[in-house]
């Protein structure tokens, strides 16, 4: 299959990938924009419907599913990023004495490889300290209204039970993992400046990166073309600053109010 | 007619024996320079200046002086074809620049345009891309057909025309921050793929094109659309996204 080789090597090709899983992560936000803007919601009630969704979030199979193509695409598409800046590296060996490239492209296309290594960053520390705090740490559980009684994943309250090795005991008999408190630890987490400081700078990273890459990817697949081709810069530009600024509210929100 | 100026200049230009040697911007003032000559006329008087002092005139290439050929380059002011859109150097002209001006003047940088000496590059790998599909075979032998017998659309017809008027300068490669024939190849993909003579050979052309120019070395596209912005000729964006459709298409489907 030398053929098939050939396609795996171009650049068109590995344009395509870049572009495929970009969008797909552009879908992805727009998901996990919709569950975050619930840690607007004050309360008991709010709480309570935050931690159920990050029950769902983590147990649900069609969620896995679509999990397990969110990391596949976030490691594809940054190492096929990675390869892709040092092949267009490579073409200019040696560069201009005196360049003037503001004059005929904008910053973010320019600078695609910088802004992901940023927004990588940023997802990793981000995975450190929800993820993996949620599924492997030391979390606070959730508990009922009048704080006596904890809850299973399911949302049951169970009176009169108490909770051991994560999970709730009623009567010596195990009925199950208890639903952690996700919401208190996004609290906590956000009472401190520094780490609120780095997140809205993620943001910040991702709406240059899309003000580019957006349309960049409409532009990879051929599909920006005649009125399409306005209208996608269009949605791009207000998807770019929309849907990182909601992102980037929510902590400045949490570290005000609480 | 606007009188005419006379302007001093300092100019720094690229100096570079030959293709192995390192070369270095080479620092020339020169004076009295009329604003109502072009940039290479301005170039010929550096160098008229420079052989009757007994040193080595400047090399750069040039050929119909008017905007058609594709011959002239030069990376000027940080920018291909110098100031301004929708020019060529050799129809650049020394009123868009101010007196006491220091001008940089330096070759297209590429891994595919190596220098061949000063501001000379080798540009032969377009014409390497273009042999590989930039052609339909026609069989000419005895009995050709009549060019109008294929009616085609107006709109077809002019987009492909549009691409078409191409120079093949390169100064899209020159302004891309990866060195990319892109917009080149697109122009050249673009031409016949709108056409019915075209269809043929429409899908070896776009993948053969588009391998030869990986091959030479330029590099991938990111569409930061420098290109569109830097071609003399006005060359779309939209000829890259038809190329990039093509390909996706052939690829799919050979
Ligand atoms: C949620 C996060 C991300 C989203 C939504 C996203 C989205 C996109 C999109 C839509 C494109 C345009 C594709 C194209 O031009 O065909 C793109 C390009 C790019 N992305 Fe991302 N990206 C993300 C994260 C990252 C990360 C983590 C990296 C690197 C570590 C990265 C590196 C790049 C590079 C280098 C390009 C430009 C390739 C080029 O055209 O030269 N991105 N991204
Ligand atoms: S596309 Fe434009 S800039 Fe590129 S070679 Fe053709 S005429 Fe020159
Ligand atoms: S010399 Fe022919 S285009 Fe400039």
């Amino acid at each position: 299959m030398s053929e098939a080789k050939g396609l795996i090597k171009s650049h068109t090709v590995k344009k395509y990938w870049m572009a495929a899983t970009g969008l797909f992560l552009c879908i992805f936000l727009i998901g996990h924009l919709a569950g975050n803007l619930q840690l607007f919601m004050d309360g008991y009630e709010g709480r309570l419907q935050f931690n159920e969704y990050a029950v769902f979030m983590t147990t649900n199979p069609a969620v896995k599913l679509l999990s397990y193509l969110t990391y596949f695409s976030i490691l594809f598409h940054a190492v096929d990023g990675l390869v892709i800046t040092i092949n267009n590296r490579k073409a200019r060996p040696q560069g201009y004495a005196y360049s003037k490239p503001g004059e005929n492209s904008i910053w973010s296309s320019r600078n695609m490889g910088i802004l992901g290594t940023v927004i990588l960053a940023y997802i990793i520390v981000h995975m450190q300290n929800f993820w993996y705090i949620y599924k492997f740490g030391t979390t606070p559980f959730m508990m009922s209204e009048d704080g006596s009684s904890p809850l299973l994943k399911d949302g049951t309250v169970v009176k009169g039970g108490s909770i051991e090795n994560g999970d709730v005991v009623m009567a010596g008999e195990n009925l199950g993992p208890a639903m952690r408190d996700l919401y208190e630890i996004v609290i906590q987490g956000f009472q401190e400046p520094l780490l609120v400081a780095f997140y809205v700078l993620g943001m910040i990273a991702i709406a240059f990166h899309l003000m580019h890459g957006f349309q960049s990817g409409f532009q990879s697949f051929g599909l920006k073309s005649g009125k399409y081709g306005k209208l996608i810069d269009k949605v791009g530009l207000a998807y770019a600053i929309i849907v990182p600024l909601l992102f980037a509210v929510i902590p400045v929100y949490l570290f005000m109010i609480k | 007619m606007s009188a005419s100026n006379n302007i001093n200049i300092t100019l720094k230009v690229w100096r570079q024996k030959n293709a192995q040697s390192k070369g270095q911007l080479e620092s020339y003032d020169l004076k009295n320079v009329s604003t109502d000559s072009s940039f290479l006329e301005m170039l010929d008087q550096l160098n008229e200046e420079l052989i009757n002092e007994g040193k080595s005139p400047v090399t750069f290439d040039h050929d119909c002086r008017e905007g058609i050929c594709g011959a002239c380059s030069l990376y000027i002011n940080g920018r291909p074809h110098g100031p301004g859109n929708r020019v060529t150097t050799c129809q650049l002209h020394m009123r868009s620049f101010k007196d006491g001006e220091t001008i940089y003047v330096e070759p297209w940088r590429a891994a595919a345009f190596p220098v061949i000496k000063d501001l000379m590059t080798d540009r032969s790998s377009f014409d390497r891309i273009q042999h590989a599909g930039g052609y339909v075979s026609v069989n000419t032998s005895g009995n050709t057909q009549d060019a109008n017998a294929l009616p085609i659309e107006k709109e077809n017809a002019d987009k492909a025309f549009d691409a078409a008027t191409c120079i093949g300068c390169g100064a899209c490669v020159a302004a891309c921050k990866n060195a990319s024939a892109s917009l080149f190849v697109a122009a050249k993909v673009s031409q016949y793929a709108l056409l019915p003579q075209g269809q043929v050979e429409a899908k070896d052309r776009v993948l053969n094109m588009v391998k030869q120019a990986q091959k030479e070395g330029f590099g991938p596209c990111s569409n930061t659309g420098a290109c569109e912005v830097e071609c003399p000729k006005g060359i779309s964006l939209e000829n890259i996204a038809r190329m990039n459709r093509e390909y996706l298409a052939a690829s799919l489907s050979k």
